[in-house]
Parts: C-alpha cells; sequence; structure tokens
C-alpha cells in the first residue's frame, strides 16, 4: 500500500517519491541495461535516460497493466536494446548463444573489480546453463514465453514451468 | 480456482518479467488484488529479480541521481531555450550584418552624393576662377597697349578740362596721328544720365567746326574707360558733349563736359 502511495506521489510530480523511486529501483535498473549493454559507461548514460523517462513519463503508468517494476523494466530493456542497434554502437553485437551471467563475470568491465562478482558467482553456481539462459532471454532480452520456446528449442508450458523452478532455485538462496 | 496451483503454474513469474500479454497482465493484476497469498508471492518473486539485476550493476547507481536531477530541472525548458537560442544566433547575426550593410550603404550613398556636390562646387569656382583669369590676362593685355600707347613719342596728349556744366570734369585725348587713332580717357567724367551718352568732337577753331568722332555707348563695358577712335581730322582742339542716346549730328553746347586744344 506505500509503495503504490508512492507510485501516485510520483505520478503527481513529486520530486522526493522520484528520489526514493531512484533509490528503491535504480541499482536492479543499472543490473538489466549493464546485462544488455555490457559495457558500464555506455550503461552508465542509459540509465540517466531510462530514469529521465520515469519522471517523464510516471503518469503512463497503468497499475492494472502490471507492476511498476515490471514497467520500469520495459523501459529500461527497450532503451538499451534500442541503444545496442542505434549506430554508434553497431560494433557490439548481441549474442543471443552466449551466456550473460559468465560474460559479465568475465567482461573488461569487470577488470577493476567493480562488479560484485562473489555475488555473481554465487548466482551462476546456484542456476544450472538453462536457468541462466531462462533468464537471459525472458528476464533481460523481454522475450516472449512463444519466443523463448523457439529460440531454445523446448515446449511451450516447459519455458514456464522451467523458469518457475528457476526463480524458486533463487529465492530459496537468496531470500 | 486453486490458487497455490495458480501460483505454481509459472505465470506469475513471466508477469513480472512483463511477457504476458496485456489482457493475460490485466487477469493476473485482478487476482493478485483479490489474492493476498499470490500478491505475497509476486512481491517476493519482484524481490528476488531485483536483487539478481543489482547484483549485474557495474558499479554504484547512487552517484547518478544528481546528474539525473540536473536534467530534470533543466530538461524540457533548457533543452527548448537552448535550441533555440542556437537556431536564433545566426538569424539575429545575419539581421545586425544586413542592418549594418544597409547602414553602410545608407552613409556611402550620402558621402558619395555630397562630394558629387563638393566636386560640382569646385568645377564651378574651377570655372570663374578661369574666367577671371582670362579676363585678369586681357585687362593686362589691353594695358600693355594703352602704356605703349601712352608712352609712344607721337602720340600728342590733349588735356580735357572741365566746362560750365561740370567744372570738377576732367578727361584726355592721346591722338596718335600715325595711326589716326584718338585714345579718350573719360574716368574722370561723371557717370552719364539714363538715356544720355557722351559724343567726341573734334574741332576746328577758325572757323569753329565739330566734327562727331564717336559716341561712347559702351561706357558702362569699359573698365579703363579709355576709349579708341578713328580720327581722320586735322583736329585742333577735343571737345566731349552729353547727347541724347545714339549721339547727335551737332554738338549741343550746353552740355558741354571737357574741352582742350591741341597744343602746336
Amino acid at each position: 500500500m506505500q509503495q503504490d502511495k508512492l507510485i501516485e506521489e510520483l505520478q503527481s510530480g513529486n520530486e522526493k517519491a522520484f528520489s526514493r523511486i531512484y533509490e528503491l529501483y535504480s541499482q536492479s535498473t543499472y543490473g538489466i541495461i549493464f546485462g544488455i549493454i555490457k559495457d558500464a559507461a555506455v550503461s552508465e548514460e542509459v540509465l540517466q535516460d531510462v530514469f529521465i523517462k520515469i519522471w517523464n513519463n510516471a503518469s503512463s503508468y497503468n497499475p492494472e497493466k502490471g507492476r511498476f517494476f515490471t514497467w520500469v523494466l520495459n523501459i529500461a530493456r527497450n532503451a538499451s536494446i534500442d541503444k545496442i542497434r542505434s549506430k554508434d554502437f553497431k560494433n557490439k553485437k548481441l549474442n543471443l548463444k552466449s551466456d550473460i551471467f559468465v560474460d559479465i563475470l568475465e567482461s573488461k568491465s569487470n577488470f577493476f573489480g567493480s562488479i560484485d562478482a562473489i555475488g555473481l558467482q554465487k548466482y551462476i553456481d546456484i542456476l544450472g546453463p538453462t536457468c541462466r539462459k531462462l533468464i537471459d532471454l525472458l528476464f533481460f532480452q523481454g522475450f516472449t514465453q512463444k519466443e523463448t520456446s523457439e529460440e531454445l528449442q523446448m515446449p511451450l508450458g516447459t519455458v514456464k514451468t522451467k523458469n518457475r523452478v528457476c526463480i524458486d532455485k533463487l529465492r530459496a538462496k537468496v531470500l | 480456482m486453486d490458487i497455490n496451483e495458480y501460483i505454481s503454474s509459472g505465470i506469475l513469474e513471466l508477469y513480472v518479467y512483463g511477457s504476458l500479454t496485456d489482457e493475460e497482465s490485466r487477469e493476473v493484476t485482478r487476482i493478485l488484488n483479490q489474492f493476498p497469498e499470490v500478491r505475497t508471492e509476486v512481491e517476493e518473486i519482484e524481490a528476488t529479480l531485483k536483487d539478481l539485476s543489482a547484483t549485474l550493476a557495474p558499479g554504484n547507481a547512487e552517484n547518478l541521481i544528481h546528474a539525473i536531477k540536473r536534467k530534470l530541472g533543466n530538461n524540457s525548458k533548457t533543452i527548448v531555450m537552448e535550441t533555440r537560442k542556437t537556431n536564433n544566433l545566426p538569424m539575429y547575426i545575419g539581421w545586425a550584418a544586413s542592418v549594418l550593410f544597409l547602414m553602410g550603404l545608407f552613409f556611402m550613398f550620402n558621402k558619395n552624393q555630397e562630394l558629387r556636390g563638393e566636386l560640382q562646387a569646385l568645377q564651378g569656382e574651377k570655372a570663374q576662377m578661369e574666367s577671371q583669369i582670362a579676363d585678369a590676362r586681357s585687362d593686362a593685355d589691353k594695358t600693355k597697349e594703352l602704356l605703349s600707347v601712352i608712352r609712344d613719342k607721337n602720340i600728342i596728349k590733349v588735356p580735357l578740362a572741365g566746362q560750365a556744366v561740370a567744372p570738377d570734369a576732367y578727361a584726355t585725348a592721346y591722338w596718335d596721328k600715325t595711326s589716326n587713332t584718338t585714345y579718350i580717357d573719360v574716368k574722370d567724367l561723371p557717370e552719364p544720365p539714363r538715356g544720355m551718352v557722351y559724343q567726341v568732337w573734334s574741332l576746328k577753331l577758325e572757323p569753329l567746326t565739330p566734327t562727331s568722332i564717336g559716341i561712347l555707348d559702351k561706357y558702362d563695358e569699359d573698365e579703363n574707360k579709355i576709349f579708341a577712335l578713328e580720327n581722320t581730322n586735322p583736329s585742333e582742339a577735343f571737345g566731349i558733349t552729353l547727347e541724347p542716346a545714339g549721339g547727335s549730328k551737332s554738338p549741343t553746347m550746353e552740355q558741354l563736359y571737357t574741352l582742350g586744344v591741341v597744343s602746336s
């Protein structure tokens, strides 16, 4: 209920509400963006754009259609995908066959240890390759259930149930 | 509807991912608002995903809030104003340049007119000076000629003294017998009244016979007041009378201004 009120305040243009929303969502949004772009500097730039969009378009969020987190997630994914498809980013190709978690752990951006490598390693250990792939496509890339089933050559129903199992694994360890 | 079965179906995870259709999502929202255990489940899935993605972040997002807030405050308005500024600057420069150019043109036009006027005035002055120089030259020539006449030893000078009508009047006749010319200097004669002229007479004394040798009808025009008259007569005296314009056949003795006898 407190969350609903906070979002209402954001929608009415309250800057304090915006600050609180930023506190609550910026870190995970940053991770989503980086999960897609895999370049820290560009991700930082996109993160700023995403929160400016959140501020400017807050009124277009409709709670009936879904979670506020999902709305933010959609903005972040779209902005990131737009970025990697833009001209100035064409050298970095999205490789759907790669493993996002391993990629990030071994990426250049981690050279100075800025990434929470221990936390990341924990996820890699908990999740098997299939879970990592499912979460990458469904959560980070925003694939639909059908697209994921085609991409992974997995029955439609299995995508849903298998993903449920993956999330349960995370919940057991994290929460 | 079995809520536990619904929860374990995996639809709630897809709901949080945003991979359901609009209609499916609205359906989940309705159920979530109806069943607290569904809401709790969704909140837990969301928290897990938030935690997972936050772990992937390449740094701390906290420090970026200031940069974002600066952009929020300025974003819409300032950007519009800035674009307007950058758009207008060349236009203003353009206008200023054309105004300056026009002012420059106007100034040049004015200056040109001014110079033209000055040039015309100077040309006028120059023409005037030229004619003055020409006049002075011709005057000098005349004076030289007169001087040569006066200095000539063959010339007889006859002073003509004032008579009863004009006791103060005075004139001189220079008689060049070789060229049969008599020069009359009337500088000291009063100016003739309107419609009257001086007439010069050559006189023979025994008996008194006057012969007109000229009418000084160009009295006004001559600076020196020296007139050259042809005189072929064996003159014994010269007289000047005032006569009506056009002259008379015989002198009006009452209007005899000056008279002088040629000394032998």
